[in-house]
């Protein structure tokens, strides 16, 4: 009995203690965990990678597509220095377009997704399946400017969006070749070999899309396709006005979705494995999360569409000393004694008025020319007899 | 009926010719022609660097001053000891650190030096007297009762590679009384556990890794370090800054210090209604803006777009930001999350740079011109932006105890031995990242089957197992410096070979496309072959059957 007793009373007492503690620390565990939140992701840096593979006309929904991504990415936070933005075909200036420069994503042109400040990397016919590889694996030739190449390092989240058209393990680009899921499975291997990739999120908004995250064998990838093998992906709505079909469904919801991310927000991606049911899409959307570490639950949308630098408060300074520098400060008088500055002169409209004209170097007659006097002459002695011949030469 | 077996003869002679010929001239002609090229690679060096066992060797003189060591136990000098320990990585051991101390005592000249005025003045005396090689350290023993050093510091760490501690005044071993001392010293300037471990964080899971990992830039070639000078407001202030000066006088001589590490390219830059992303909130009590902390995060991107990193070179950016705040929002001061005001005004933000905020007196307003013309105390911006570029690139304080006096750095910017310290962490981490990737690129050429391996890929992969190898053998032997120099062109030599443009794979065939290419082709020649060669073959059995029923 009396071991009884003293048992419960200082479990009581335990457990009160405990609730009271985790009551107090409650409060400022919750800044301590968004602040903290922000190392648990591991990457410092986001990096997008968005390929549209179709061309002609009336592939137009797949650059729309593209670049609502895009728009929603770089609204985000990420800058145009870290997305990789491949069109395969200029939508924007098509002569086929009824209103040039824009690129239209909800029907009645509601929202147009070119904008202003587009930048596309690779354009046209320099969207092949090599350049795309070689984008990822990185094995660039020297002389590719900084903005074409993805310059990720090991603390880098990457996405990674295709559209076009597609099939059972392979994705067309620019209707003359394909590439294949083993293709795009080892070219993430490659990736992970050379740790270019912290975390990599996959999607792919084609038919049979599914197929193509299939093969991949590498940790730290997440994908998401918009149909399963089998099914197509069906395209959303035509817009009357300019003649053909603006979005595809799958795109077209994920926008919706995106619209509603600011960069605090909280959003985790099992909300994105729920968007566009079949209900919406008529195709079934796939997911594949098996080689990513984290639980979805805890991964946040902008840990990949948005750019979320962590930060530190920098507590120390190194003190200087002024004196040993032999810092002169430059009186500001000076700064007017330079001289102004002025552009270099563009075209020497002066030179250009006065010319004279080139003489030209003397050339001696051509084969055309010679053949034709030829010819003449041997008319004219045919018909008024070769006894002339000799009041000509 | 003799010419019918002629010919027959003459015909089953022709088709085994036929197919002798395919089978041995064809096949394997058929099996070199299709094979990818590749050069010859050294796997056997591959794999031995993949094992990746490190000795990290330092060379440590300890000297005794007079009056440290009594009589007996001075007679023993000099004397060479040697100290090993294991660092272990996932329970494996793989690096074996091992102190070559070597026990003597000072020379005349060197006690001298020890009996100056100020430990300052010792120190630089101390500098003419030594070698100073990369990677060694010196450790002077002064009597405990010695005025060199303040009260209450028991070690002073100078600005080179020298320490100065006092000796222990007891009865006893004074060596293995010193000897745990030393040997916290000896850690604090060349490298601890952690600091390896951080070195090689590509073998660690990660969550044995602290966030000091993810903060200093990688090992690279070259780094592009860019001022920025951000201005709001430009018709409310003329901000003008002395920076080329600043830069010559700061932080070129930490840059030329650092120049045997990599590569460096210093440019600025003022932006004009440039504004950050995020509104300061008004704060009455100190009647002042206030950033908080959790802010802090969102002013970086919108900035970003407009600072033109993306022209630059192909080394990774370090950007520092003096942001200028409008007269509007002056002053404006940043919290941390205790709400406290931060003294340095600034924050950092992991392998992308820092920014400080710079706040001006505004006279009153209306003894105030329009426009204010400011200049900038580039002193106090370059105090902070040297602490942030430290950070940056990983040079951060060894937690001691606290009689230990740590020298500042001064205007260099960085001691010598915080410079043994970054060399000894990049030269592990560099052989490490030559033996993930010469690893991968053989695992790689296993995998998949049709890279080809050109000749000059194949002698920059050779080239870089030499330097390797040299660099852990220049490890072992404790010589910092040409270990370090042979792992960047280790480093350099396997990036070149693994990032080559020729090792593209592009051509992958699935089993069921090889048959359909290949049975078009061989096919119409194989069947006539293996039929008359199946006809030969039951010719043969029935002759054979033949003779003996006759008899």
């Amino acid at each position: 009995m009396a071991a009884a007793l003293p048992a419960p009373r200082w479990l009581l007492a335990g457990a009160a203690a405990l609730l009271w503690a985790c009551c107090g620390s409650a409060a400022t565990d919750g800044i301590q965990d968004q602040a903290e939140h922000f190392f648990r992701s591991g990457h410092t840096n986001n990096w997008a990678v968005l390929v549209c593979t179709s061309r002609f006309w009336f592939n137009y929904r797949h650059v729309a597509n593209t670049l609502s991504v895009y728009r929603s990415v770089k609204r985000l936070g990420i800058p145009d220095s870290h997305i990789v933005l491949m069109l395969a075909d200029d939508m924007a200036c098509n002569p086929r377009n009824p209103k040039p420069a824009t690129v239209f994503s909800h029907k009645n042109m509601e929202l147009n997704v070119y904008g202003d400040d587009v930048e596309v990397d690779y354009r046209s016919y320099e969207v092949t399946v090599e350049n795309f590889l070689r984008v990822l694996t990185g094995r660039i030739p020297p002389s590719t400017p900084r903005s074409k190449r993805l310059l990720s390092d090991d603390r880098s989240n990457i996405l990674i969006y295709m559209t076009g058209h597609g099939g059972n393990g392979f994705l067309k680009f620019q209707d003359s070749e394909e590439i294949t899921n083993v293709e795009l499975a080892d070219a993430f291997e490659q990736m992970w070999q050379k740790r270019r990739y912290n975390e990599l999120l996959f999607i792919i908004d084609t038919c049979q899309g599914a197929s193509m995250y299939e093969r991949f064998y590498s940790p730290n990838i997440m994908a998401l396709a918009s149909s399963q093998v089998g099914e197509d992906s069906l395209s959303h709505q035509p817009d009357l006005g300019i003649g053909v079909h603006l979005m595809d469904r799958y795109t077209f919801y994920v926008l919706e979705f995106l619209e509603e991310i600011h960069p605090a927000s909280q959003t985790n991606m099992n909300d994105l494995f729920q968007v566009c049911p079949r209900s919406l899409c008529v195709s079934t959307p796939g997911h594949r999360t098996d080689l990513f570490q984290r639980d979805p639950q805890n991964v946040l949308i902008t840990d990949f569409f948005g750019s979320v630098r962590k930060v530190e408060i920098t507590t120390q300074t190194i003190p200087l000393d002024p004196n040993l520098g032999g810092l002169e400060t430059r009186a500001p008088n000076d700064e007017m004694a330079t001289e102004p500055l002025k552009y270099a002169e563009q075209l020497p409209v002066a030179q250009i008025i006065h010319q004279k004209p080139k003489q030209k170097d003397w050339h001696p007659p051509g084969g055309f020319i010679l053949g034709l006097w030829a010819l003449i002459i041997m008319v004219f002695f045919k018909t008024y007899g070769i006894k002339h011949m000799k009041y000509i030469f | 009926m003799a010419a019918d077996a002629a010919e027959k003869e003459r015909g089953k002679r022709a088709a085994l010719s036929f197919a002798a010929v395919a089978l041995v001239l064809g096949l394997p002609l058929w099996w070199k022609t299709t094979e990818t090229y590749r050069a010859s690679l050294p796997y056997a060096g591959i794999s031995a660097l993949g094992s990746l066992r490190f000795q990290l060797t330092v060379p440590v003189s300890v000297v005794f001053a007079k009056g440290t060591l009594p009589g007996a136990q001075q007679r023993r000098l000099p004397l060479a000891d040697t100290r090993e320990e294991e660092i272990l990585l996932n329970r494996k051991p793989s690096v074996t650190s091992c102190y070559e101390m070597t026990y003597r005592s000072a020379t005349a000249t060197e006690q001298a030096a020890l009996t100056m005025a100020t430990v300052q003045e010792a120190d630089a005396a101390l500098l003419l007297l030594q070698e100073d090689l990369l990677g060694s350290l010196t450790v002077y023993v002064i009597p405990e009762t010695s005025p060199l050093l303040p009260q209450g510091i028991g070690v002073y760490i100078g600005k080179h590679r020298s320490a100065v501690m006092r000796g222990t005044q007891g009865p006893g071993d004074v060596l293995a009384a010193i000897s745990a001392r030393v040997q916290q010293i000896v850690q604090a300037m060349s490298f601890t556990t952690d600091s390896i471990t951080t070195a090689l964080s590509d073998r660690v899971p990660m969550d044995q890794l602290g966030t000091d990992t993810r903060r200093p830039f990688k090992s690279s070639l070259g780094y592009e370090i860019t001022f920025s000078l951000l201005n709001p407001d430009p018709k409310s202030h003329d901000v003008h800054w002395d920076i080329e000066a600043a830069v010559n006088s700061y932080v070129q001589p930490f840059l030329d210090k650092l120049g045997s590490v990599a590569n460096f390219s210093v440019d600025s830059q003022i932006l004009y209604y440039a504004v950050l992303g995020v509104s300061p909130r008004f704060d009455k009590a100190s009647s002042s803006f206030i950033l908080s902390a959790l802010s802090l995060p969102h002013v970086i991107n919108p900035v970003e777009a407009r600072l033109g990193s993306s022209a630059t070179s192909l080394y990774p950016v370090l950007n520092f930001l003096l942001y200028v705040p409008e007269r509007v929002h002056s002053p404006l001061y940043i919290q941390d999350k205790d709400g406290a005001a931060v003294g340095t005004n600034a924050f950092h933000s992991p392998r992308w740079g820092g920014i400080m905020v710079y706040n001006i007196d505004h006279p009153a307003p209306d003894k105030a011109p329009l426009l204010l013309r400011v200049d900038v105390d580039m002193v106090r911006v370059m105090e902070v932006f040297l602490a942030q570029l430290r950070l940056l690139f990983g040079i951060s304080q060894v937690p001691l105890p606290e009689e230990f006096l740590l020298e500042s750095p001064g205007n260099n910017g960085l001691t010598d031995w915080e410079l043994d310290r970054l060399l000894w962490t990049r030269t592990v981490e560099n052989i490490a990242t030559v033996s993930t990737t010469l690893t991968s690129l053989a695992q790689l050429l296993d995998k998949i089957g049709n890279i080809v391996i050109k000749d000059d890929v194949a002698s920059e992969v050779y080239h870089a197992v030499a330097s390797a190898q040299t660099a852990m053998l220049e490890l072992a032997s404790g010589h910092l410096g040409s270990a370090f120099q042979a792992s960047k062109e280790a480093v350099t030599s396997s990036e070149r070979a693994f990032f080559d443009p020729s090792l593209l794979h592009l051509l992958y065939f699935p089993d069921d496309q090889k048959f359909a290419i290949y049975i078009p082709l061989f096919l119409p020649m194989a069947v006539p072959i293996l039929l008359s060669l199946v006809k030969i073959l039951r010719e043969a059995k029935q002759s054979k059957k033949e003779p003996m029923k006759t008899d």
